[in-house]
């Protein structure tokens, strides 16, 4: 089995497994980082969003072997580390201001795609509005909707 | 008190009224129990309590024209009632310990998928102690078949029904620790007050909770009783409290099942049938050999309804379960469709009593199309086998029963497994069933392995548990100015109910009026209300056994009957030529549902003049002693139902959604507001486009761009919950179904009002052409992409 090689949360780190390994897989069940979660494994309920060099996308679709050793992959666990200081990310404070979780369950991916989407924004010169986070296909079976929609509104005013 | 009361064993307790017309049970005296142990452990114990008084706010009024109702069961005894009543004998088997290093504890019987009910009992407890609820660490206790009953979750029923008992566990804990006190500073117990987590005596000398509790400690097990502490004190109980599980959820380290590191339980999965509950033919897979030797796997064996795989990865699992070549039996409704579904279900549908009266008489039949029962977390569970033992770690809302399933697949005892209740990623009924217990169970005896078992999420959809079709029908006879009968059927595929939950009913059963019903007839005689004065008011159901896999999913009858009632209140208004929200003020039973409703019309401006094509609509529900009102803005226009989302639905949108909720003593606002507002999503969805296709022997829709639950482009972009803070209502009602009902049907009537269609089946936009290519069912789950970086922002 190859090696395959690259940045996770900062650190470079090496793995034997098959090519075709989708990057979810290797991520929770060979390396043990368990922030990004299974919730399809097709690309539909985004429960599993990370960052790759920086931009929001979806592990469970994508093979091992298309990340670089250079590549830099973000989870929730590594957010954190992303800006200065010790605290949080500020959308993190954002989700803690507004008590958003219930289960919790797609929260790690919800966090990480509203970041990239106000990078998003950010770079492109738009609003962080309704329109904005109505691109946001994280699904939440718990409902919290209403609450990530002020979050992120929140959390977006401190990045 | 209605006589069918006496056939309860619960004993009255005379209520006394206070000043601000709240009925005070916490003026009673409570007896628990100081257990014998080396620090101080308190147990509750509640011999008596009092149910609904005839004082109280559901007292019925009465409006001048409207011919008054007899009362429904669940108007006095609702099935919340019935949970703590099956719970009594068993309370005094919790308990609140006092730690050394000064920190409170509790293993809760329930299991939290999100509703945030460790946070709300750490807040009981630190109430009644009066110490930082930061300090009270209450976590999910493990499998305790001694708790019998009382260690399930479901129909809203947890804070209701140990909210009492926990207090007294608390109060006794707090006077154990003041007594120890005492005697350490030598002063009266009286003049020492709890601050943080230590006593102080007058003069600011204070000792550690962690220093009193060997102190306290009761060397024999003795009863001792309380008065627990006075409402109007309350310092931590309807303050906002944030879940204790924010922080560890925003940074990745909350742990589901799944993220557990057990060793050696390594990923597995099952390859499942195409057709709804079929099952493999005798023999193995042709190319099992083969799959055997791919990549990561490490056993392939023959387990339930299907094969199961264990790999290193679960990428792996899901390349060998599509890689089987099996032959599979036909499932139990193979060559079936949702149209002989509803054929069948009409043949059964029982007969209206009042006869229609020519002009007098409106009628109403709806279709509600099955609903995916899924969480976003799959069913999941890992099992552990060695040396006759077992241990398990599961989402379980049911662990006893779960246990015993294990123990039984196992062979051994059942107190040979050790079942431990992890926290889940949401629930919605799904969990209070075993099934991928039982599954993980059988695999692991299989492999001799332990195993890490999770379902796909095209299978969870497909062949797990659904919230099943049904039928509702409506018949309402009027007078010139007022109801004189209203008559509620509902025909549905049988709802499964779990085996512990079964338990509670049976044991219950008894105390509902009419006696022996059978257990989802009493579920519906202890739950299904009409909450007006409508004359004769009937409700009756009926349920088919047909084979699906079913289960109540956020709510049991709740928002379907409330759909069909709440519909047809806006057809009755209008044929009275009455506003539907005076209709229903007029109408309504008790006072406290009338301002509730008074106070969403006021804060949702009622009545507003709106454009062409949107429409305000109405909903009102109760249950779970808990009462509700949503009114919603519905925009119904082309350029909204049209707007164009990559595989999303759209249609018709509530643009607007204010919703009102009495909800009984509030704990914590914060997250009372959050399974509202859960609920409010949930009710859209419901109303407008999350329903299931059955075609063919199998559910078409496989993923959540299939199943269509509220999305962001979903939710209403405003939406309004207020959480009344002066209820006269003493108890803590139900949250975690409660907002459903009412959102799914102000929207059907927002969008009566906005389209000027009658609706005949939910969700309301279930017959457009269905806007997904159906993912084949073999292999049986849709293959991983590899082309997520193509797609980066
Ligand atoms: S698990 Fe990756 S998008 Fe659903
Ligand atoms: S918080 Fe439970 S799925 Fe989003």
């Amino acid at each position: 089995m190859p090696d395959q090689t690259f940045k996770l949360n900062g650190k470079t780190v090496t793995v034997d497994t098959d090519d075709d390994v989708r990057l979810l897989w290797v991520i929770r069940d060979l390396l043990g980082v368990t922030g990004p979660k299974y919730g399809c494994g097709i690309n539909v309920c985004k429960a599993c969003t990370s960052h790759y060099n920086g931009k929001a996308f979806n592990p469970c679709s994508v093979q091992v072997k298309d990340i670089k050793p250079e590549d830099e992959i973000t989870t929730i666990e590594g957010l954190a580390d992303t800006v200065e200081g010790d605290g949080l990310h500020p959308m993190q404070d954002a989700w803690l201001k507004y008590d958003v979780g219930q289960c919790g369950y797609c929260q790690p991916g919800q966090i990480m795609a509203a970041v990239a989407k106000v990078r998003q924004c950010q770079a492109e010169g738009r609003e962080v509005d309704d329109s904005a986070i109505e691109e946001i296909r994280n699904m939440c079976r718990c409902g919290t909707y209403n609450r990530i929609r002020e979050a992120i509104k929140d959390g977006a005013q401190n990045m | 008190m209605p006589a069918h009361r006496a056939g309860t064993t619960t004993q009255l307790d005379p209520v006394e009224k206070s000043g601000t017309g709240r009925s005070p049970v916490n003026r009673r005296r409570f007896l628990g129990y100081l257990i014998a142990a080396p620090t101080l452990v308190v147990a509750a114990e509640m011999a008596r309590e009092t149910v609904w008084p005839e004082s109280s706010p559901w007292a019925s009024v009465a409006n001048a024209a409207a011919l008054p109702s007899p009362p429904q069961t669940p108007e006095y005894y609702e099935f919340v009632d019935s949970y703590r009543d099956a719970c009594r004998p068993t309370n005094a088997l919790l308990k609140v310990e006092v730690n050394k290093d000064g920190t409170v504890s509790f293993a809760l019987p329930r299991s939290d998928n999100g509703q945030g009910i460790q946070t709300s009992f750490a807040m009981i407890i630190a109430e009644e102690i009066g110490c930082d609820p930061a300090n009270v660490k209450v976590t999910l206790a493990d499998a305790r078949p001694e708790l019998l009953f009382n260690q399930l979750t479901g129909g809203s029923s947890s804070t209701y029904s140990l909210y009492t008992p926990v207090r007294v566990a608390a109060a006794i804990a707090k006077g154990a620790l003041l007594e120890a006190a005492a005697q350490q500073l030598g002063q009266d117990k009286r003049t020492l007050t709890v601050a943080g987590q230590t006593v102080v005596d007058t003069t600011g000398k204070a000792i550690g909770f962690g220093d009193l509790t060997t102190l306290a400690a009761s060397p024999v097990t003795k009863a001792v009783d309380v008065v627990l502490k006075p409402r109007e004190q309350f310092k931590v109980i309807g303050k906002p409290r944030n879940k204790d599980d924010q922080y560890a959820i925003v940074t990745g380290q909350k742990k589901f099942a799944m993220d557990l590191q057990i060793p050696d339980a390594l990923p597995t999965m099952i390859c499942r049938a195409p057709d709804l509950n079929g099952f493999p033919k005798k023999g193995d897979p042709s190319n099992i050999d083969e799959v055997r030797n791919m990549p990561g796997v490490e056993g392939v064996a023959r387990i339930g309804n299907g094969w199961a795989v264990r790999a290193r990865t679960f990428g792996q699992c899901i390349d060998a379960v599509n890689a089987l070549q099996v032959n599979w039996n036909a499932g139990t409704l193979a060559g079936k469709s949702d149209a002989d579904v509803v054929k069948q279900l009409r043949a059964a549908e029982l007969p209206l009593a009042v006869p229609a009266v020519p002009g007098k008489t409106i009628e109403q039949d709806f279709v509600h199309y099955s609903r995916n029962g899924s969480a976003l977390e799959t069913n999941c569970a890992i099992v552990s086998f060695k040396n006759g033992k077992a241990e398990v770690w599961a989402p379980a809302k049911s662990p006893i029963s779960g246990q015993k399933i294990a123990a039984q697949k196992l062979g051994i005892p059942q107190n040979a497994v050790d079942f431990h209740v992890i926290p889940g990623g949401g629930s919605f009924g799904r969990r209070l069933f075993n099934d991928s217990i039982q599954e993980a169970a059988e695999a692991a005896k299989a492999f001799g392995k332990p195993v890490k078992l999770m379902w796909d999420r095209a299978n969870d959809c497909r062949q797990g548990r659904v919230k099943p079709l049904c039928t509702t029908r409506v018949r309402a006879v009027l007078t010139d100015d007022a109801v004189a009968s209203f008559e509620l059927r509902y025909t549905g595929v049988g709802m499964e109910v779990d085996e512990g939950l079964t338990d509670v009913l049976t044991s219950q059963l008894i105390k509902a009026p009419g006696g022996n019903l059978g257990v989802s007839e009493t579920f519906w005689e202890i739950s299904v209300l009409t909450p007006y004065n409508f004359g004769v008011n009937t409700r009756f159901m009926n349920e088919v056994n047909m084979g699906f896999n079913t289960g109540s999913t956020r709510n049991v009858y709740g928002p379907d009957t409330c759909t069909a009632r709440e519909v047809m209140i806006d057809k009755i208004a209008e044929r009275l030529k009455k506003d539907p929200m005076k209709f229903r003020t007029e109408f309504i039973k008790t006072e406290r549902a009338r301002r509730v409703l008074e106070r969403v019309a006021k804060e949702a401006d009622w009545g507003k003049s709106m454009e062409p094509g949107t429409a305000q609509g109405i909903g009102f529900h109760q249950e779970y002693k808990a009462v509700m009102a949503c009114i919603v803005e519905l925009d119904a226009r082309p350029e909204t139902v049209n707007r164009p989302i990559v595989k999303g639905k759209t249609g018709p949108r509530v643009t607007k959604l204010t919703f009102v909720v009495d909800p009984g003593l509030l704990i914590n606002p914060n997250g009372y507001k959050a399974q509202m507002m859960g609920g409010i999503n949930d009710g859209i969805a419901n109303a407008l486009t999350a329903g299931l296709h059955f075609d063919n022997g199998h559910f078409l829709e496989a993923s959540w761009d299939n199943y269509y639950y509220t999305r962001q482009w979903n939710t209403p972009p405003e939406i309004n919950i207020i959480v009344l803070e002066d209820s006269e209502s003493p108890e803590p009602a139900g949250a975690g179904e409660a907002g459903v009902a009412a959102a799914m049907s102000a929207t059907v009537n927002g969008w009566r009002r906005a389209t000027g269609q009658e609706p005949t089946y939910t969700p309301l936009l279930h017959k457009d052409p269905l806007p997904f290519e159906p993912y084949p069912t073999i292999p049986p789950i849709p293959p991983s992409p590899t082309n997520s970086l193509e797609f980066l922002y």
